[in-house]
């Protein structure tokens, strides 16, 4: 065997490890979990760790991720775009420089500080600025009932919004920069205003890009934790359903978050949190999974493009 | 503001019925890019309904030179124009016309074809139209064909409108190109070495397309291919380090120039 081999053979061996740190994790989540895994444990309502009346369903917190990630994406992925496209397309370059530094800033803030600013200050802005006046004058619609009180499915799904914009926008940013100035001198020779040369000539290009930052986006907010719990209010059971945005919630990884440490070994609780991990993994897997799809679907239609 | 465009508009259309000499005035036109001069003091007048090519080597300020008449040069950062580019009599440089009413009089297709790769034949064509308000599709259908028709492309894309403009040969996508550029009616149209990208074959059948572009157009072209200037164009200026240095009808400037640098130039002995 030649130095050459052996060299391949160990950088093989090490990507081999984390293929099977994947699946052993699969494997292990799925063993643990299988004593509470059924339908009731997917579709329940009902959260008793009480040993002798213990229930475990977490519907509630499938829809409370769901619900928040899906606050933080409509929030978050404009915002982000919006700062994107200022970043490529009209910033002068000290500023791109500057904000662009300041949002890659954003992204090295540590999710406890998100939580404590959260917790501590933004709730009392969402709850007298937001939800409060919402509460006033659309309290018909079901989402905005309830009393307002900051610690809720709104303020957690906002800090996400938050959280989720760096990545996205610096993302989006690279996407728009890496479109060919032909595309943009194409609209503006068809007498485009700037507004109309960035749809035209940059949005379109840059489409399946900007769907792959949003994804990335829900990605880091599905699997979220202590931001999530700290302002999320942490119901449990069917208190936790998400059925208007005022109300304490709970989310997968919060819920893992609140109860980790108070499982009792000798009962199906730690299998039921394990549970919830599975779930939380395979929903992340399925969303990338669509992602790369829908990102390949539309990178198909680009095939043979002149760039 | 847009008055004086508006009546540019109407202007043009009388004056090309009574056979206006000269589509563009060029006057004492200079350009940069940051501290560096790429065009000097340009004087030229090109005529309606003509091909007037620009020839010149690499770097003497040929694009720049057609980049300025659909105010495309100020795009890049750092650049810098003086002087004035007259269209039908109007100072396309003054401060109350709007660059955007400009590039929509005068057309311009790029040395790479740069179709919009995400949008279909069709939706490429008819981007133009859309800008300018076109919704009707009835009004849509036509003027697309129309143009693809103008751009000898229609027969070879009718039953594929709906798919990509990428799909299409480096020569289909070119004419795509310039259909797209004439569904906007220009009265002007700019050509930045339109088929230096492409194979003999695709180049011959856009130069013959040019041609018969001109019935209608005003046409400007750039090439660094001496032959196809001597070919396609009515009109050829040589440019020489950002100075114009001749211009005159193309068979005089090829047969018999008047400066010793053009005649070296034709005669390949630089560039």
């Amino acid at each position: 065997m030649s130095p050459d081999d052996v060299f391949k053979y160990i950088l093989g061996f090490i990507s081999g490890i984390v293929v099977l740190t994947l699946f052993l994790m699969v494997l292990e989540l799925f063993r643990y979990s299988l004593p509470v895994l059924s339908l009731k444990f997917i579709f329940g309502i009902n959260w008793n760790p009480v040993v002798g009346s213990e229930e475990y369903g977490i519907l509630p917190y499938i829809l409370g991720t769901l619900v928040t990630s899906a606050i933080a994406i409509f929030v978050g992925v404009p915002i982000s775009l919006g700062i994107a496209i200022y970043l490529s397309e009209m910033a002068p370059n000290f500023i791109r420089t500057i904000l662009s530094f300041v949002i890659e800033l954003l992204a090295a803030v540590p999710s406890v500080i998100y939580g404590l600013w959260g917790l501590f200050i933004f709730r009392f802005w969402v709850r007298d600025f937001i939800e409060v006046p919402l509460s006033k004058h659309l309290a018909f619609i079901p989402i905005f009932q309830g009393e307002p009180f900051g610690l809720d499915i709104l303020t957690a799904g906002l800090i996400l919004a938050i959280m989720i914009i760096p990545t996205v926008s610096s993302v989006s940013r690279e996407v728009l920069m890496a479109v060919p100035d032909s595309q943009r001198e194409a609209a503006y020779s068809l007498g485009a205003t700037k507004w109309e040369v960035i749809r035209l000539g940059v949005l379109s290009y840059a489409k399946s890009g900007i769907v792959g930052a949003a994804i990335l986006g829900l990605g880091r907010a599905i699997g979220e934790t202590m931001a999530v719990t700290m302002v999320i209010g942490n119901a449990i059971g069917p208190a936790a359903l998400p059925t208007s945005l005022f109300k304490a919630g709970q989310t997968m990884a919060s819920l893992i978050a609140n109860e980790f440490n108070e499982a009792d070994p000798t009962s199906l609780h730690p299998n039921a949190l394990i549970g919830v991990g599975l779930i939380l993994f395979v929903l992340a897997l399925t969303i990338n999974l669509l992602a790369q799809l829908l990102i390949w679907r539309i990178l198909k239609i680009k095939e043979g493009a002149v760039e | 503001m847009d008055n004086e465009l508006i009546s540019l508009g109407s202007k043009a259309g009388s004056q090309q019925k009574y056979g206006r000499t000269y589509k563009i005035e060029i006057e004492n036109l200079s350009a940069w890019f940051g501290t560096k001069q790429v065009l000097k003091d340009i004087n030229m007048k090109i005529r309606a309904n003509a091909i007037t090519a620009i020839i010149g080597p690499s770097g003497c300020g040929k694009s720049t030179l057609i980049r300025c008449l659909n105010r495309m040069h100020e795009l890049v950062p750092s650049a810098k124009v003086s002087g004035k580019v007259f269209l039908d009599g109007i100072d396309i440089y003054s401060k109350n016309v709007d660059p955007v009413v400009v590039r929509r009089k005068v057309g311009m297709v790029f040395q790479k074809p740069n179709p919009f790769p995400t949008m279909s034949i069709y939706d490429n064509v008819a981007a133009g139209l859309k800008l300018n308000g076109i919704r009707d599709r009835k009004v849509l259908d036509k003027l697309v064909r129309r143009s693809l028709e103008q751009a000898w492309l229609w027969d070879e894309v009718k039953d594929d409108l709906d798919k990509p403009g990428s799909s299409l040969s480096g020569g289909q996508q070119q004419r795509l190109c310039i259909a797209r550029a004439l569904a906007v009616e220009p009265e002007v149209l700019l050509l930045d070495e339109p088929t230096s990208a492409l194979d003999p074959i695709a180049a011959s059948k856009i130069e013959q397309l040019i041609v018969s572009l001109k019935r209608d157009y005003t046409i400007v072209i750039v090439t660094h291919n001496m032959q196809q200037a001597a070919r396609v164009a009515d009109y050829t200026a040589f440019l020489y380090l950002g100075k114009l240095i001749e211009y005159d009808e193309t068979s005089r400037i090829f047969s018999n120039p008047k400066e010793e640098l053009t005649e070296n130039y034709i005669a390949g002995r630089f560039g």
